[in-house]
């Protein structure tokens, strides 16, 4: 079973993400913020990471940095989803080393899809 | 006193002035020398012999007449400020040396007015500089009871006067440029100024309370004297007029005499030691003149019958008592006013005798094509020369004329000369029109009346009535006798004398003035005079001239009397200064001038333009011509003043559009910034709202629950939306100024107590108690809706930061004079110092929050800061005792 971690502030959002990734047949960890999902990545190692960018205390685009940074999660593939649709921002998520940015609102079947072609 | 003894003395003593005069030569010592004490000092060789042995005698013989000499100046210092300052401007920037060069240069450069105002100086103060010698000599002979020998060269006098000439010969003469300082003699005359005021302050105490009992005991034995009473009157209204002549005379004389001049203005280092001297002088004078009296009619009560001169009694009243300390003290005080006096008005005398006589009228050579050396030298030695033959002359003068007039009447006469020179002299100050014919004329018609009503009949012998000149006037004409003219008979000689050669000098120079117009350059240096404060910085730029010269040759005629160095240095400095290249070969007016200048202080006014013009080529230029030039330069100064202004406007200007433009770059990046935050806040239900839709209208087999859960998600989300819109126009609105408040008195703790109660429910789940403290009756003006919102948004603040358990929540109600202040305070992290004043901002969202994400939506403290503000409040956080965080908030109660 394939695992993903979903870091979003926004309870509401995640719960959609969760119900529907479970559906997918994955296991679902929930970080709501960037510290919180820096704690579990010590001991887990997800295949897929789902990543807000405007959080509290630690930012996505810094979470993505710390990630990269970590040997273990090398073969992690990390998914932007984001309210921030600028190109910049876009641009700026991508050169850190995202494997794909998503903007919000968005279609819980467009990321499904994706999160498949990354692990293709 | 041995005679051998006075002598070693008065050696000793010009031993020590030589010595001052050294060391104040040197340039570490100049913040002695260079400072407004020196100065005032040294105006104070006003105060001759005349002063010191003269106004004793005066004193004796009619009592207060003394006091007029010394009242002008008193009356006429505060106006140095702006006359003083003015002369010594016009002065400074010109190189002028004398007060010949002075009314030389403003009357054109004129050769002839230079020559006549130095015959008249000579004329007035030779005798005035023989007449202090003789003051020497006789107190000296006095002193040491030796008699007058016929021989010249057995009277120690005469030695003395040597020596003086050729102290004052070498002290005076160390630049070739007369308008530099000459610190060492102006250092040495103040030095005498102090020690002539304190010996004569010491005669005067011993007088007055050793010899006698106190002014009173003075007064009560004069008071007995035959003809106490006719000497001490003052004769009703003939004698006020008198006295106020004579009070003009000596205004006159303070700004004119040589000597005045010389240290007033060519020695002056600074404008504003002037604002001392104008009240230390003045001083100066009154406490000199403090014991004239007592002295005077101590000698009186003392000499009573006896045949002893008035003027020396503060010497024969220690000698009286045989005190020999102070006899000698008395006379090196005498000494000191007599020689200061000598040498300040010989150098100024030499100086003007030489720069605009003997150069001028090339009595010392063409002074052309030689080398500078050879110039320099032949300069200073005819400075040298004329100071020693100054001297030498006033000595013979005094020898064999005898001067038998007392110190004070030929003193008189000089001022009167000397007076002659005041319309074209305060003319020049003040009167553009005044013309070099004017001044010319005014002054030898001025000096002939002064001749007619003067010095003819002083040298008939004033006191021979039986003269018919005197007794019957000119031919028998006893409208012209000469003391008592066109039948003016209730004034003085001296009075007399200064009126009618006032009045007929001033109305010829005005007369001749309006009726004949001056040349180009009287009217080119009337501007620069009258309006020197216009042209300190560049009075080059205000001088006129048209012709054809090259620089070349303004360099050659220049090194011949600056030498090689200084020249290059001078030209150097005026390229500078009016950016002009040095390779230009043709000069303009400005260089004419300044060359002038530098020449001006080496060979006066005069010379130096007759020399400059004999290398340029200068076309007329007709009067109409000058008046059109020097209108157009002010207007150029004008425009130049009003570009000045337009560009520093316009400095100005681009500076503040800078500002606003910075400020509008800021104000467009926070609306970036808020719009960006706005979306974000916005998207952020959007996307909740719709991922949970797609769940629900995609997926049949969602479990009841969760379809209920889902659905009641997309209602909190969408009142969450609404809210947002809701408080974002309401920033809006307070922003823009358009929301509106309707203040009215109400009472805060109602309001406190309604906001809280929606809250409860909260409060009560979070399990956070709430206090609240303060007077029921608490009243403010405010709007309760709008209060009601801000302490909503406070209470709901402070929730988010209580701690997880044992929340407290305190409102506070202070009850001040002017306004009330509420405080909210919960028991919480408090906030970050950093935090303090950003809170209030839209969206700004603390970094020490204690939980992850803030409830609201980033615009609530926002508000209530508007809210506030728009109450005439003030809102602010800081941390309570507790290190919880303390939001406070005023409103006004009136």
């Amino acid at each position: 079973m394939k695992k993903i971690l979903i870091v979003d502030d926004e309870p509401n959002i995640v719960m959609t993400l969760e119900y529907t990734f479970k559906k997918n047949n994955f296991e679902v960890f929930i970080a709501r913020d960037g510290q919180e999902a820096l704690e579990i990545l010590k001991t887990q190692f997800p295949d897929v990471i789902i990543l807000d960018i405007m959080m509290p205390l630690v930012d996505g685009f810094e979470t993505l940095q710390q990630i990269r940074q970590n040997e273990n999660l090398n073969h992690c593939k990390v998914i932007f989803l984001s309210a921030k649709n600028k190109e910049s921002d876009i641009e700026k998520g991508l050169a850190l080393g995202a494997d794909a940015y998503l903007t919000k609102p968005f279609s819980l079947k467009k990321v499904v899809e994706q999160v498949h072609v990354l692990l293709a | 006193m041995n005679s051998i003894v006075l002598i070693a003395i008065l050696v000793l003593y010009l031993g020590v002035l030589f010595y001052i005069a050294h060391w104040a030569e040197k340039k570490d010592n100049s913040k002695w020398t260079n400072n407004p004490y020196i100065y005032t000092l040294s105006l104070a060789v006003y105060c001759t012999a005349w002063t010191y042995y003269g106004s004793i005698g005066v004193a004796a013989e009619s009592g207060l007449n003394y006091l007029p000499i010394y009242l002008g100046p008193v009356i006429i210092a505060p106006t140095w400020i702006i006359i003083l300052r003015k002369i010594i401007r016009i002065s400074r920037i010109n190189k002028i040396s004398s007060v010949a060069d002075f009314i030389s240069l403003r009357y054109g450069n004129s050769r002839f007015l230079g020559a006549l105002v130095t015959v008249i100086c000579l004329t007035g103060i030779i005798p005035y500089i023989a007449l202090q010698l003789k003051a020497i000599a006789e107190t000296f002979h006095i002193v040491s009871n030796t008699p007058i020998r016929t021989n010249i060269f057995e009277d120690n006098t005469t030695f003395i006067a040597i020596a003086l000439a050729l102290f004052a010969s070498y002290y005076g003469t160390r630049y070739v440029d007369a308008s530099e300082k000459r610190k060492g003699i102006v250092t040495a005359v103040a030095l005498e100024s102090v020690l002539k005021l304190v010996f004569f302050v010491i005669i005067g105490i011993y007088v007055t309370y050793s010899v006698f009992n106190g002014f009173g005991d003075i007064y009560e034995k004069a008071s007995q004297l035959p003809d106490f009473v006719k000497r001490n009157t003052i004769g009703g209204l003939p004698q006020a007029i008198n006295w106020g002549l004579l009070c003009v005379l000596s205004m006159f004389a303070i700004f004119l005499l040589p000597r005045q001049f010389q240290v007033a203005v060519i020695e002056n280092n600074r404008e504003n030691h002037i604002n001392t001297a104008v009240w230390l002088f003045p001083l100066y004078l009154l406490i000199f003149n403090l014991f004239v009296y007592p002295i005077a009619w101590g000698g009186n009560i003392l000499f009573e019958g006896q045949d002893v001169n008035s003027d020396a009694y503060s010497l024969l009243i220690p000698m009286h008592f045989k005190n020999v300390l102070l006899t000698a003290l008395v006379f090196l005080g005498g000494f000191s006013a007599a020689i200061s006096m000598i040498v300040v008005s010989s150098i100024g005398l030499a100086t003007m005798v030489t720069n605009n006589v003997l150069i001028p009228y090339n009595f010392i050579g063409q002074l052309k094509g030689e080398e500078q050396t050879i110039n320099s030298t032949r300069i200073l030695n005819s400075r040298r020369i004329g100071i020693f033959s100054l001297i030498i002359l006033a000595y013979f003068i005094y020898r064999f004329f005898g001067l038998d007039y007392s110190l004070v009447s030929i003193g008189l006469v000089a001022f009167v000369i000397i007076a002659q020179l005041a319309p074209a002299f305060f003319g020049a100050l003040f009167w553009r029109r005044g013309s070099r014919l004017g001044a010319v004329w005014g002054i030898i018609i001025g000096f002939a009346v002064c001749i007619y009503t003067l010095l003819i009949p002083y040298a008939l012998g004033a006191s021979n009535a039986a003269n018919s000149l005197i007794s019957e006037g000119f031919m028998g004409m006893h409208l012209l006798k000469p003391f008592q003219l066109f039948g003016l008979d209730y004034l003085q000689p001296v009075p007399h004398a200064l009126f009618w050669s006032l009045f007929f000098n001033f109305i010829t120079y005005f007369g001749v003035s309006v009726s004949f117009k001056g040349n180009y350059r009287e009217r080119n240096y009337a501007e620069m005079f009258v309006d020197i404060n216009k042209y300190v910085t560049n009075h080059e730029n205000a001088f006129i001239w048209k012709g054809t010269a090259y620089r070349n040759d303004i360099e050659k005629v220049l090194i011949r009397f600056l030498g090689e160095e200084r020249t290059r240095r001078a030209m150097n400095i005026f390229n500078l200064k009016y950016n002009v290249d040095k390779n230009q070969e043709l000069a303009d007016a400005r260089l004419i001038k300044f060359a002038e200048n530098l020449l001006t202080g080496h060979i006066g006014t005069a010379s130096a333009r007759i020399l400059i013009a004999s290398v340029v080529k200068e076309e007329k230029i007709t009067l109409p011509e000058v008046l059109k030039i020097l209108e157009e330069s002010k207007e150029n100064i004008i425009i130049n003043k009003k570009l000045t202004e337009t560009s520093r406007e316009l400095q100005e200007l681009s500076a503040k559009l800078k500002d606003a433009n910075d400020s509008l770059i800021q104000k467009d990046q926070q609306k970036d910034e808020f719009l960006d935050t706005v979306t974000h806040e916005i998207r952020t239900p959007i996307t909740a709202i719709r991922a949970a839709s797609e769940i629900l209208i995609e997926d049949d087999e969602i479990p009841e629950e969760l379809r209920k859960q889902f659905l009641q998600n997309i209602i909190s989300e969408s009142d969450r939306l609404n809210r947002l819109i809701d408080k974002v126009l309401d920033l809006e609105k307070f922003e823009t100024g358009k929301q509106k408040i309707n203040v009215s008195e109400n009472r805060i703790m109602e309001t406190i107590e309604n906001a809280i109660e929606p809250l409860q429910q909260l409060l009560t789940n979070k399990q956070i108690s709430i206090h609240v403290e303060g007077k029921e009756n608490t009243k403010a003006l405010f709007d309760e809706d709008r209060i009601f919102q801000v302490v909503t948004n406070l209470v709901s603040n402070a929730i988010k930061f209580c701690p997880e358990q044992d929340g407290l929540i305190v409102i506070a109600v202070h009850d001040k004079a002017d306004f009330i202040e509420v405080q909210v305070r919960d028991n919480g992290k408090g906030i970050t110092k950093g935090d303090f004043e950003n809170i209030f901002d839209k969206f700004y969202q603390s970094t020490n929050q204690n939980f992850k994400k803030p409830i609201g939506s980033g615009l609530g403290l926002a508000i209530c800061k508007q809210i506030i503000e728009t109450h005439k409040g003030k809102i602010w956080a800081t941390n309570g005792a507790n290190g919880g965080a303390c939001l406070n908030f005023t409103l006004p109660k009136k």
